[in-house]
């Protein structure tokens, strides 16, 4: 019945067509941000057309959750070994569209070599990390980018930046190392259209072939915050944004003629 | 080798199967007996079928886990199904025969690297109140989402077990007291028909385990008392009869 | 987290996470290093609770390689150090694993067994007994002690400092997801109170001393010939000490028949499976190794000499066998086998299997 209504365009479905029906509703916590971001991700994979061409890879965590997540192929790999073995694929193939999608642990802590790596040697994938200041699928530790005072399991008293430094500036660092041809960019799920439109220019600096793409995305996680839902999109949008500047970093120079 | 009671309980997720599988062990241990309580995480918090396995004895407890259980409760249509191994010809089998349907969310979510973290009640008005903010103690408070439905098939009741006991708990906690307190019932029915332990120690257990709350709320205590009252005499009068 | 005090004795009832926290602060070690993984987080949560109490410190590293490198310059400087991990993160630590064997280094591995290889499950496995034991590009020259109750995991732990510190290999508590998540009661006590004296851990190298003699340290050789005298060496070192430490349990073997082998938390269900066939008049046998390494090679073949066949049973298929089977070589005695990778083995499974022989 939905199948006929749908292919009589009566009902526009509402979920992007790179999505894996058969999987959803999707089982991240109600108020993740992963939804969010996954749904942009989804739109603009079917604005581009690149659902067959992708390969999707996930991160241990709460990314794990994402494994069967979309109608393309897809590998979960090892925490913080998901950008070395898209970098692999995209080496030995290189007409796939790489995509790492992770979350802060595995970008910025145990993957924290092969992200400086993969910007460093340009690599032409797209890296999408999601950053919600803890390690939420393992129950709250204390993550790269929590913020200083946070409480978290392995911060119970709040995180001290003289023990253990301040929150991680990961696209900051990609910038700064990463050739020309690379694209950086920061969004947030509190600004839906923006990140739309740097995940966009992240693929499309893929499909040019001129370098790394890589986007970090503010993002929520209201069941380790303890926080209802007001108290999380301000956290999201004024705690976070104290740190972590909003933005494009790094966008490839046109080309000449 | 002394006695080791079995006892296997198993629920959806909201269920608050943990919760009184640790008031049991902890209470057992009070007592000076051996207790050994297990939790066996399906993907509760998600919605999956979860299953606590404690045992006390006056002497060692071997495998944390066991096949044959000398008291099952299964508090769910699916939990019945799915606790069917577990019960053996000894087996004292307690389930709810409310006609109700538990909300059963698909739990076969491929990924899950932690069991102990617990999603805020998305309806609830204060969604952290009733959170314990200790992690470590794990307590799940995902919501309850019960409904009118066709309860437990009686066809799904295993039939060579000792005893059945149906306890109508959600209809009596719903009606009669507070639907969170629907798992306090079943405890009070499970020291009725086992006499494992006396009703004070969970009294006791329960004045420790949620001590704070009932001091900020007093009414509370009241409740969980009166819950725990009424699953006991439930199964007295059963037994009576 | 529950109030404990580590005066005199106390009867408490926690989770094996929390007991090896307490256990560490008992043995009055200084400092831990980790990494988040299930199933051993709660080392952690408990740890960084109980820091500023007892002036305890803590490091979360970038991953399980620098949290087992950080661990050893925490040794090195002399400070009573440890980690915890399981599953993925243990094959991590097995660099570093190698670095204390080859260095002569000290260390307290705390290892919770989960499913495997790779990801797997986060819940339960006797898997990582091959690469506890043997996981580095060496020799194996470690200690490693296979608990089954949080009594153990709890007197093992102040064990372990000691003995880490006395022979300098190290040292692992291998125990699992099972342990790590239940609950049951065990009794915590200082240990000097109860005569057990808590070797100390001087510093290698760092000490702000005036006149020192400076180390250099290396983990590197040029020749063969050099490299197989520093070898051979702490070999020598190692079954001096294997000698020494070797621990096991056996019940009933004398007149056994079938004598069940088995280690970590299956021999809680050997054990039950051992009284239960007792009583109905089986002559069943019992033997456990508490240290699979050094593993009890001639007190296991002493055990079974007059008996008919054993049966081996692990939540793995064939780690622990393996050992079983290299210290029987040379006996003819049938070795029944229970190999459930990833599986808890409950007690009436193993009746049931040892009803089949």
């Amino acid at each position: 019945m939905m199948q006929e209504l749908k292919e009589n365009n009566v009902l526009q479905p509402a979920m992007p067509a790179s999505w894996n029906e058969d999987t959803k509703p999707h089982k991240f916590c109600p108020g993740c941000g992963h939804g969010i971001i996954l749904k942009v991700l989804g739109e603009v994979i079917d604005e581009l057309g690149i659902k067959d061409q992708m390969v999707f890879g996930c991160d241990i965590g709460c990314s794990l959750l994402s494994w069967d997540f979309f109608a393309s192929d897809s590998v979960q790999t090892h925490h913080g070994r998901t950008a070395p073995v898209i970098t692999g694929m995209k080496r030995a193939k290189p007409d796939i569209i790489g995509v790492v999608y992770m979350g802060d642990g595995g970008g910025y802590a145990i993957g924290s070599q092969h992200l400086f790596n993969a910007a460093v040697r340009n690599e032409k994938i797209t890296i999408i990390l999601c950053n919600n200041c803890n390690y939420g699928m393992t129950g709250g530790q204390m993550a790269p980018t929590t913020l200083p005072g946070m409480k978290t399991e392995t911060s119970p008293y709040g995180r001290d930046v003289a023990e253990t430094g301040n929150p991680t500036k990961g696209p900051e660092m990609v910038a700064a190392v990463a050739p020309e041809g690379a694209y950086v960019a920061r969004g947030t799920i509190a600004n839906v259209r923006q990140l739309k439109g740097f995940i966009k220019k992240a693929l499309e600096n893929q499909i040019a072939g001129n370098g790394l793409s890589f986007v970090e995305c503010l993002s929520s996680c209201p069941t380790n915050w303890r926080t209802n839902a007001k108290q999380t999109w301000e956290f999201v949008e004024k705690d976070m944004t104290q740190y972590f500047k909003v933005g494009e970093l790094r966008t490839p120079q046109a080309k000449e003629g | 080798m002394a006695k080791v009671i079995k006892i296997a309980l198993a629920g959806e997720g909201g269920q608050g199967v943990q919760s009184i599988a640790e008031i049991l062990a902890e209470a057992a241990n009070e007592e000076g007996k051996n207790a050994l309580y297990i939790p066996n995480f399906g993907v509760e918090q998600r919605g999956g079928v979860s299953i606590a396995f404690v045992q006390i004895s006056d002497g060692p407890i071997g495998a944390p886990k066991f096949l044959k259980a000398d008291i099952l409760i299964p508090l769910s249509p699916r939990a019945v199904k799915r606790t069917k191994m577990h019960a053996g010809k000894d087996t004292v089998y307690i389930y709810d025969n409310s006609l109700i349907q538990e909300a059963e969310v698909n739990d076969n979510v491929v990924g899950m690297q932690y069991y102990d973290v617990t999603p805020p009640c998305p309806t609830a008005d204060e969604p952290n109140q009733d959170l314990q903010q200790d992690l470590i103690a794990g307590e799940t408070k995902t919501c309850s989402f019960t409904r009118p439905g066709p309860g437990v098939d009686p066809a799904d009741i295993p039939s060579d077990v000792a005893r059945v006991i149906p306890i109508p708990a959600n209809d009596i906690a719903k009606e009669e007291l507070h639907p969170r307190v629907f798992n306090i019932i079943i405890l009070g029915a499970v020291i009725a028909a086992t006499e494992v332990l006396p009703l004070e120690a969970i009294k006791k257990a329960l004045d420790t385990k949620l001590g704070d709350k009932f001091k900020n709320n007093p009414k509370l205590r009241e409740m969980n008392f009166k819950a725990l009252d009424r699953g006991y005499e439930l199964i007295k009068n059963a037994v009576a009869r | 987290m529950a109030e404990v005090s580590l005066q005199g004795e106390q009867r408490v009832f926690m989770t094996g996470n929390e007991v090896i926290a307490w256990g560490c602060v008992a043995a009055k070690a200084d400092i831990m290093y980790g990494y988040p993984i299930t199933p051993q987080n709660e080392i952690m949560h408990y740890w960084t609770r109980l820091a500023p109490k007892y002036g305890k410190k803590f490091l979360q590293t970038e991953d399980e390689i620098s949290a087992g490198f950080t661990m050893l310059g925490g040794v090195l400087t002399g400070r009573k150090a440890f980690t915890g991990t399981a599953g993925p993160g243990n094959v991590l630590m097995q660099e570093a694993a190698g670095m204390a064997e080859m260095m002569r280094l000290p260390g307290v591995f705390f290892i919770q067994q989960r499913g495997g290889p790779s990801t797997a499950t986060v819940i339960y496995a006797q898997q990582e007994t091959q690469l506890t034991c043997f996981g580095g590009n060496g020799e194996g020259h470690r200690l490693v002690y296979s608990t089954a109750t949080h009594q153990e995991l709890f007197d093992y732990t102040i064990k372990a400092f000691n003995m880490a510190w006395t022979y300098r290999f190290p040292t692992f508590i291998l125990a699992d997801g099972y342990q790590a998540k239940m609950r049951e009661p065990l009794t915590i006590y200082e240990p000097e109170a109860r005569g057990v004296k808590l070797v100390p851990t001087p510093a290698v190298v760092g000490e702000n001393k005036p006149g020192k003699k400076f180390k250099h340290l290396r983990n590197t050789y040029n020749t063969e010939d050099e490299l197989y005298e520093v070898v051979m060496a702490n070999q020598r070192d190692w079954e001096a000490m294997a000698a020494e430490v070797v621990e096991w349990s056996e019940k009933g073997c004398e007149d056994a028949d079938i004598i069940m082998v088995t280690h970590g938390i299956v021999s809680r269900a050997a054990m039950g499976a051992y009284d239960q066939l007792r009583a109905e008049g089986k002559k069943v046998g019992f033997f456990r190794p508490i240290t699979v390494r050094p593993f009890p090679e001639k007190e296991l073949r002493a055990a079974v000499k007059n008996a008919k066949k054993i049966l081996v049973a692990e939540s793995a298929y064939g780690q622990f066998l393996k050992f079983v089977q290299t210290a029987l070589y040379g006996s003819t005695i049938e070795i029944a086998t229970m190999l459930r990778p990833g599986i808890g083995i409950t007690t009436e499974e193993l009746v049931e299997e040892y009803n089949k022989l």
